[in-house]
């Protein structure tokens, strides 16, 4: 595989599209060129910071040190998913991180262990970036999920309350509104997948390719990689979407509103 | 032996110690100013909202013997603002009637095909009230029943309320309306 370097030198280049773009936003006063640069450059660090982690992790053939990063990045992307939500709930931040860590570390062990089946189980080369790709979208997925609940059960309280007047269980009362907050949190997967292909190609498969992988076995590593997110994030939605559901009703099926508490936007 | 009965009921800050019995085919009318807690005793009477201390108990059977289904659906609640949904008449018809698990209706001046965001306050209060009617429930808790309508409607829903008392069911109504207790027959119980 023959693939080209990129230097630092190169990066600048490419960095000067933003600084361009910036340049434009503060002759137009749109008040965004900030927010642009500095997003830019988090999103540099952090990916500087991976590529040092990740080849430490690669020498290192040690599987502690595996779980142990797929454990802190699960985390850190449970807590992300809540920060997102607008609306918070006592308990919520322990459901999005204990969804995050089971459904995205269950999804990537079957799919990297029984479908990959690498040499050891463990290997870092395909479980860290099945992974953090598993995480990246499921963290869009449980936020989106998080937030329609909490907005639904917020502001759709009356309805939700004739239901239950109505002689509904939880279950019963909860369903319009689990049913939207499901298909808000699918819906940029269901996109994904319908694009895939046809107007966009894929983060994964583009990299394989840039990478010197042959065209025909790189879709087949998309697709693997695009039925594994869409498992997870399935999954790790569901379970916040119900999650959530119990953390809005008491014991006697009781919507309790008052749970609810708005975050204070900048 | 009385049909709903409420012991010492305890929600602070608004009610201490609430007592109420009531009997098959009467009603009760609560008035109080706003803001004293009236809505927020109906509510907790349809166990919507949690309470501190007391005990409620429907024909000698306590609440806590009862699932919140069970419980929510032979003393139903009514609220003073009509529930906000997306759809049709049909739509709330047919939520009526698969939660209650009984054949619901439409009111004979509401086509089911109106969209239930194009109702007048006065026709979507009309139209909650008669699905919480399905079904005959045993005791209805009703929140400001005729507070959007006219006159003519008024006198509707009085009627309509005083044929579901003389079938044997008993209400209770938080009102401000001064003459719905002696037209319902019943009596008047005024909060503190």
């Amino acid at each position: 595989m023959n693939v080209i370097e990129l230097s630092v030198l190169d990066l600048s280049l490419a960095a000067f599209l933003l600084l361009g773009h910036a340049a434009l936003d503060l002759s137009l006063r749109l008040g965004l060129g900030r927010t642009l640069l500095l997003s830019a450059l988090r999103a540099a660090v952090q990916l500087t910071l991976l590529g040092l982690i990740l080849g430490w992790i690669f020498e290192q053939r040690d599987p502690a040190a595996v779980v142990g990063l797929s454990l802190l990045m699960a985390t850190i992307a449970g807590i992300e998913a809540v920060q997102r939500t607008t609306r918070r709930v006592p308990g919520l931040r322990v459901l999005g991180v204990g969804v995050m860590l089971t459904s995205s570390l269950a999804i990537t062990a079957y799919g990297v262990g029984a479908v990959v089946g690498p040499e050891p189980w463990w290997d870092p080369r395909y479980a860290i970036p099945v992974l953090g790709m598993v995480l990246g979208n499921s963290l869009t997925g449980i936020s989106l999920g998080l937030e329609t609940s909490l907005e639904g059960y917020d502001r759709e309280r009356s309805w939700v309350e004739w239901r239950l007047a109505l002689g509904a269980t939880v279950r019963e009362a909860a369903r319009p509104i689990q049913r939207r907050a499901l298909r808000a949190g699918l819906l940029p997967i269901l996109n994904s997948m319908a694009a895939a292909g046809l107007i966009s190609i894929p983060g994964m498969m583009t990299g394989q390719i840039l990478g010197g992988e042959s065209p025909d076995a790189a879709s087949r590593y998309q697709i693997f990689i695009l039925f594994l997110i869409a498992g997870a994030v399935a999954l790790g939605t569901l379970a916040a979407v119900l999650g959530c559901t119990r953390l809005v009703f008491d014991q006697r099926g009781r919507l309790r509103v008052d749970r609810i508490t708005r975050k204070v936007l900048d | 032996m009385s049909l709903l009965r409420c012991e010492g009921l305890v929600r602070r800050p608004w009610i201490e110690g609430f007592d109420l019995e009531l009997e098959a085919g009467t009603a009760v009318c609560l008035r109080a100013p706003s803001g004293t807690g009236k809505s927020l005793l109906l509510r907790a009477l349809a166990d919507l909202d949690p309470v501190d201390a007391g005990r409620l108990s429907l024909a000698g059977r306590d609440r806590k013997d009862m699932t919140a289904p069970q419980w929510r659906r032979a003393v139903r609640f009514v609220p003073q603002t009509p529930p906000r949904r997306p759809g049709t008449v049909a739509d709330a018809v047919r939520e009526a009637s698969d939660l209650l698990g009984s054949p619901a209706s439409t009111l004979s001046d509401l086509p089911l095909e109106r969209d239930l965001a194009q109702l007048s306050g006065g026709e979507a209060q009309r139209l909650t009230l008669h699905l919480a009617l399905t079904s005959r429930p045993e005791v209805l808790l009703l929140d400001e029943p005729t507070a959007s309508l006219d006159d003519e409607r008024a006198d509707e829903v009085l009627e309509t309320l005083s044929k579901y008392l003389a079938s044997g069911g008993a209400l209770i109504a938080a009102t401000h309306d001064a003459g719905m207790a002696e037209r319902l027959g019943g009596r008047e119980v005024r909060l503190a």
